[in-house]
């Protein structure tokens, strides 16, 4: 009954809506039967109707029964669920990340080849998706009801969330955390669209890629006068960095994932890398977070030369 | 059928005539049945206020796009609505009327161990209200009641620190009257009063008395950590300094998780009171439905995360929360059971209270049935922050405790005023209630589940039919709110005199006249045998 | 009032044991509520800790370790004297109960003030968030979380400690005035199961503020 009534459109959707419907199914059974039991019992025991009313006291084996049987089916229920629970949270090795930028009141998406939309986003079937989700300001929330998927979108870290659309078309996005007035109108949708159409789409759009981008910021912000191999400087070179292990001034190990490297933007000071003064400006509030991917992107796009790893002195 | 007969004359010699006259002696009074009908004024008052804004609320969202009242009213409406409702209506409502006035007298003692922490805990409570009047009138504030940071500490532009002073305040009188009520459970007890001779109504408010205790103070410092923090500009939740949001969603639902059982347990005790008497036996399971109520109370402090199934806490947080969430259930399945169990067999009256505790049941049913659905964390995922949660709240904490304490409201009214009211009135007002409870929230579930999210004023049309529905119910439903405000007021003049009795109840306060003097009892009681001791077939 | 009956006790009571009883439970209920007001701040203290501890080690270099360490010794002398108090008290001595108490309170006071140097100290060396915060250097954010934690727990003590010193005067005065007795002292039982709690609390703060940098 419930799928008729919202499109199943992700891969994810028709294991939910079975959970649903069992879900549906064993509480509706339970309600109609409380509710019954207490009509059958108030016509048959009210006042001035004969009935045996002899006996009837308290029995350990009735109370430990209906302890137990339904401690048995939520285990059940929770069991169930956790399954599924555990598919969302990992996503597919294949899956293609797509940068989702949350703000008052709109979203923001970049595709990895530097593709950007507003309030939509443009997913290929058949095609793991995995969003890579920051808030500029305060918590927003990613929900598409047709793909039964939602989550939550922080300032300053990184969430993510998955789903494989299965059907074309156009599906409504909400952003379901409370986030101001204009939380309501934080709608856009997702289209959903056969590979073919969605490659042709994607070279319409014809822009130069997301690393393309950041290597274009990373002159305009001035991070090259530092960071260049040539510069006079004494900071880090950050090619082959991304992945690799840093070794940092309080003498821990990190590994530069994206978290790392976002941070050491608008953060620089919170982990410094062992062997370097902390001169690095924090660039919080001065580079929104679409351009700290597009930057991202451009760090992750320095390859190593010559086979040599990231080096730290 | 029976209904409630006069069994007596009105006691002249009671605690509305004792005692100093006047105003006065209203507002210095220690006498816990005075400062119970203070506390039922104040809520009564509150809770017009929240309806008010629940009317905005509906109203709005009659239409799509409604331009009826701006964006920001709205917000701030349901702020308000949902700060009311909480904690200057629902967590006080059972525990500090019909606790207060009930407490002693069902335990065979003079007063509350400390009277005069009672009449602190009410000037408390109003000095909060009193904030959160203020609030409303400086213009209001907009974060929704769940304060969720960095928009509270750090983008509302509304009167944040108001509100928090607010709550803030009025969770001191729920730490007082908590402190209080456990003191004197453990210690005022009458002669041969055993544990497990308590009425389970009192051990309701003993184990809510707990929670108060224990959860309160945590939402306090948090509340007081959002107000230092929009003070400093800086401070642990603010992630432009590499803080944590996320915390402070922590604190708030180790506390307003544990909320939501202070606002079920009395409840769940007035009900085991209602349906004893209007079936006229035993209550089944004596033990268990006491045990049960520990146990709601102990392990709703272990399940906040449920709150957060999205919000970015690890994998495994959430699959310990789930598991919580449904192991708390079990206690509350046990009483759903033995409250039918103990109809098996009675001799049941459909007078208005009962009817009120069987709404309860029934509700409280659904409401609870639709928290699983939430506690399974791959449903959550899609539900979460859509009306589905607003319809599951709604369930349990209207259809469940409002009936309820207007089911107690009914069931001791003789004995707080010594007046009948109409019965024929109170049982079309409670079927009514019902029937317009349930149209204006269950259309909500379907909402919720065809994925309208909640805290919206503007939503896509297709939304729009059910809405109306919704909304039509409200109607309904503030008609069925008004007329017991007629009825039993007009009782208060007109209504026969009661009599210590009326409905033939065990329990100790229906040994004392109506109303009962100020002492509570012309003699000393002595127990001798358990609640619920009815001999009727 | 005159000085009361030994055995008089509130209306509501049937007897002075009850009396004593509810009173006593009572301040234990209020103490669990305490330890959870504290506990929030020390959760949150303990969760960026956690995340910080480079961050919270500087920090707490920043304060005044052998300042920190007298006032430990001043609440732990003016426990005892609170204990002391309550002794002579319960074997109905009345002079020296009086200048213990008298004590008990000297010493809160004395805590409040050496306190006091050490706000006026900080301020100074712009380490107060939302006031005067001029640090600078690496770990500069994140202390600040730690300085904010600082002011919201070292505060909140204070105020408990001021509200205990004002305790104790009125214990103090209304046992000068002969109101207790070995047969009635529970304000004072009381009074000074206030002032452990605080004092105990301050053994808590003191490692985690004072120590928690200064171990390597
Ligand atoms: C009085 C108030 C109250 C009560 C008692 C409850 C009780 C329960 N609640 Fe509810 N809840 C709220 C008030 C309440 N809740 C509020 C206010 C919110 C939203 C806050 C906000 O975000 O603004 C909320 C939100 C909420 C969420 C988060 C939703 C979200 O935001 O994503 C979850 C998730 O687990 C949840 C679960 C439960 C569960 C499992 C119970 C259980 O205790 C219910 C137990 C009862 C039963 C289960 C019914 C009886 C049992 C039977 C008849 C047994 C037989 C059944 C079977 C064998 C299947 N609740
Ligand atoms: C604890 C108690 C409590 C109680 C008793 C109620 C009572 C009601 N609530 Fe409440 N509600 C909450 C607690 C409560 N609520 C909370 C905690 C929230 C979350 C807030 C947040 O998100 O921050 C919430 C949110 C909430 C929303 C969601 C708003 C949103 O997300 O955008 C809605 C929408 O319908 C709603 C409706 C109602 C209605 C119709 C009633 C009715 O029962 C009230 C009955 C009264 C009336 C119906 C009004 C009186 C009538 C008139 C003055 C006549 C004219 C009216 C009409 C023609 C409609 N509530
Ligand atoms: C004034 C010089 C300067 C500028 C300008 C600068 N950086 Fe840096 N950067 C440094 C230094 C020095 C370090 C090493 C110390 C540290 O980790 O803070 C560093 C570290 C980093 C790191 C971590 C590298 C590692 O090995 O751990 C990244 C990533 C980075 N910078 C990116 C950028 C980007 C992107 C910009 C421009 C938006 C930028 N930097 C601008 C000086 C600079
Ligand atoms: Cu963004 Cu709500
Ligand atoms: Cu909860």
């Amino acid at each position: 009954m419930s799928a008729s009534s919202l499109p199943q459109a992700s891969s994810y959707a028709p294991a939910v809506d079975h959970l649903f419907d069992a879900m549906l199914l064993l509480c509706g059974a339970v309600a109609i039967g409380v509710f019954a039991v207490m009509f059958a019992f108030c016509i048959r025991y009210r006042r001035g109707h004969a009935a045996d009313r002899e006996g009837g006291n308290t029995r350990l084996g009735v109370e430990l029964a209906w302890t137990l049987v339904p401690f048995a089916l939520f285990l059940g229920i929770f069991g169930w669920s956790i399954g599924l629970w555990a598919k969302l949270r990992t996503p597919p090795a294949d899956s293609v990340p797509v940068y989702i930028v949350a703000k008052q009141w709109m979203w923001r998406v970049q595709h990895p080849d530097g593709t950007r939309e507003i309030d939509t986003l443009h997913v290929p079937l058949g095609q793991p998706v995995r969003l890579v989700m920051i808030s500029q300001d305060v918590v927003h929330s990613f929900y598409v009801p047709a793909f039964r998927v939602k989550q939550d979108v922080l300032p300053g870290r990184y969430t993510e969330l998955w789903f494989t659309a299965t059907r074309a078309g156009r599906f409504p996005l909400f952003c379901s955390e409370y986030c101001g007035v204009g939380h309501p109108s934080m709608r856009g949708s997702v289209v959903a669209m056969a590979p073919a159409d969605y490659a042709r789409w994607l070279h319409a759009q014809s822009s130069p890629g997301l690393a393309a981008r950041g290597a274009e910021l990373f002159r305009r912000f001035g991070c090259s006068g530092c960071h260049d191999p040539g510069s006079g400087v004494h900071a880090p070179d950050l090619r082959g960095l991304y992945g690799a292990p840093v070794p940092l001034s309080d003498g821990s190990v990190v590994r530069a994932d994206d978290r790392y490297l976002h941070d050491s933007i608008v953060l620089p000071r919170s982990q410094v890398a062992a062997g370097y003064a902390p001169i690095m400006p924090s660039y919080q509030g001065r580079i929104g977070e679409e351009d700290i991917l597009a930057l991202i992107a451009y760090v992750k796009s320095l390859e190593v030369e010559g086979g040599q790893g990231h080096a730290h002195p | 059928m029976r209904i409630p007969e006069s069994t007596g004359s009105y006691a002249r010699d009671n605690y509305l005539s004792q005692g100093r006259p006047g105003l006065r002696g209203w507002l210095l009074t220690h006498d816990h049945k005075r400062v119970a009908i203070l506390y039922a004024l104040a809520i009564t008052g509150f809770f017009a206020l929240g309806a008010v804004a629940a009317a905005l609320v509906r109203l709005t969202l009659v239409q799509p796009d409604s331009q009826w009242i701006s964006p920001e009213t709205y917000d701030k409406s349901f702020t308000f609505h949902g700060i009311v409702m909480v904690w200057f209506f629902l967590i006080p409502s059972i525990p500090n009327t019909l606790g207060n006035f009930l407490l002693p007298l069902m335990i065979g003692a003079r007063d509350v161990a400390f009277p005069r922490l009672n009449l602190f805990s009410w000037y408390l409570f109003m000095l909060g209200g009193l904030f959160t009047i203020a609030t409303l009138l400086l213009g209001g504030v907009d974060t929704g009641w769940t304060f969720y940071t960095p928009f509270s500490t750090m983008f509302s532009n509304t009167h944040v620190i108001m509100a928090a002073a607010g709550v803030f305040v009025s969770g001191f009188a729920s730490i007082v009257s908590g402190m209080n009520f456990i003191v004197t459970v453990h210690t005022m007890r009458a002669p041969g009063m055993r544990w497990f001779r308590l009425p389970l109504f009192v051990w309701a408010i003993y184990a809510t008395s707990v929670v108060m205790m224990l959860a309160t103070p945590v939402l306090a410092m948090t509340l007081l950590l959002i107000a230092l923090e929009r003070l400093a500009g800086v401070g642990i939740f603010d992630p432009a300094l590499g803080g944590d949001p996320v915390l402070f969603q922590h604190f708030f639902w180790f506390y307003s998780h544990p909320a939501v059982y202070i606002m079920v347990l009395p409840a769940m005790g007035v009900t085991s009171e209602l349906i004893c008497c209007g079936v006229r036996r035993r209550v089944f399971g004596y033990r268990f439905m006491a045990w049960s109520m520990l146990g709601i109370a102990f392990i709703g402090f272990l399940v906040w995360g449920h709150h957060m199934f999205v919000a970015g806490q690890s994998m495994y947080a959430s699959i310990a929360f789930s598991l919580l969430s449904f192991a708390v259930a079990v206690p509350s399945a046990i009483k759903v059971f033995n409250w039918l169990a103990t109809m098996y067999k009675g001799v049941i009256d459909f007078h208005a209270p009962m009817l009120y505790a069987l709404g309860f049941v029934g509700l409280f049913t659904l409401g609870g049935l639709t928290g699983l659905f939430l506690a399974a964390v791959a449903l959550d995922v899609s539900l979460t922050d859509t009306y589905f949660v607003v319809a599951h709240f709604h369930y349990i904490m209207v259809g469940g405790a409002v009936m309820a304490y207007l089911g107690g409201i009914h069931f001791w009214w003789p004995k707080i005023t010594g007046r009948l009211y109409s019965e024929p009135l109170a049982r079309f007002a409670a079927i009514l209630m019902f029937v317009g409870f349930n149209v204006t929230f269950f259309p909500q579930y379907v909402l919720g589940y065809l994925g309208m999210p909640r805290r919206y004023h503007d939503y896509p049309p297709p939304f729009q039919a059910l809405n109306v529905v919704s909304s039509a119910g409200a109607a309904i439903l503030a008609v069925a709110y008004l007329l017991p405000l007629w009825y039993l007021g007009r009782s208060l003049w007109r209504g026969a005199s009661a009599g210590p009795n009326p409905w033939h109840a065990t329990g100790l306060e229906w040994t004392t006249p109506s109303p009962p003097p100020h002492d509570n009892f012309p003699e000393p009681p002595v127990v001798e045998r358990g609640p619920y001791d009815y001999r009727d077939p | 009032m005159s000085t009361p009956q030994p055995l008089a006790h509130a209306p509501q009571f049937d007897d002075p044991t009850q009396q004593r009883t509810a009173a006593v439970l009572g301040m234990w209920a209020f103490l669990v509520t305490e330890v959870l007001f504290f506990g929030v701040l020390f959760a949150g203290y303990a969760v960026c800790r956690w995340r910080f501890p480079d961050a919270f080690a500087a920090g707490s270099r920043h304060t005044d370790l052998p300042m920190g360490a007298i006032e430990t010794g001043v609440l732990l002398a003016s426990s005892c004297a609170a204990a002391l108090a309550l002794r002579d008290v319960q074997l109905g001595g009345r002079r020296a109960a009086t200048r213990l108490l008298v004590l008990t309170a000297a010493l809160g006071a004395t805590f409040l003030v050496m306190h006091g140097f050490e706000y006026t100290d900080e301020y100074r060396e712009g380490l107060v968030p939302g006031l005067r915060y001029t640090q600078d250097g690496p770990l500069a954010g994140k202390m600040e979380f730690f300085f904010y934690l600082y002011f919201a727990i070292t505060g909140l003590h204070s105020v408990h400690v001021l509200v205990g010193v004002v305790l104790m005067l009125v214990m103090a005065l209304r046992n000068a005035r002969g109101r207790f007795r070995a047969t009635y002292f529970t304000p004072v039982e009381l009074a000074a199961l206030y002032w452990h709690l605080v004092d105990i609390v301050w053994i808590f703060v003191f490692p985690l503020v004072y120590l928690v940098g200064r171990a390597g």
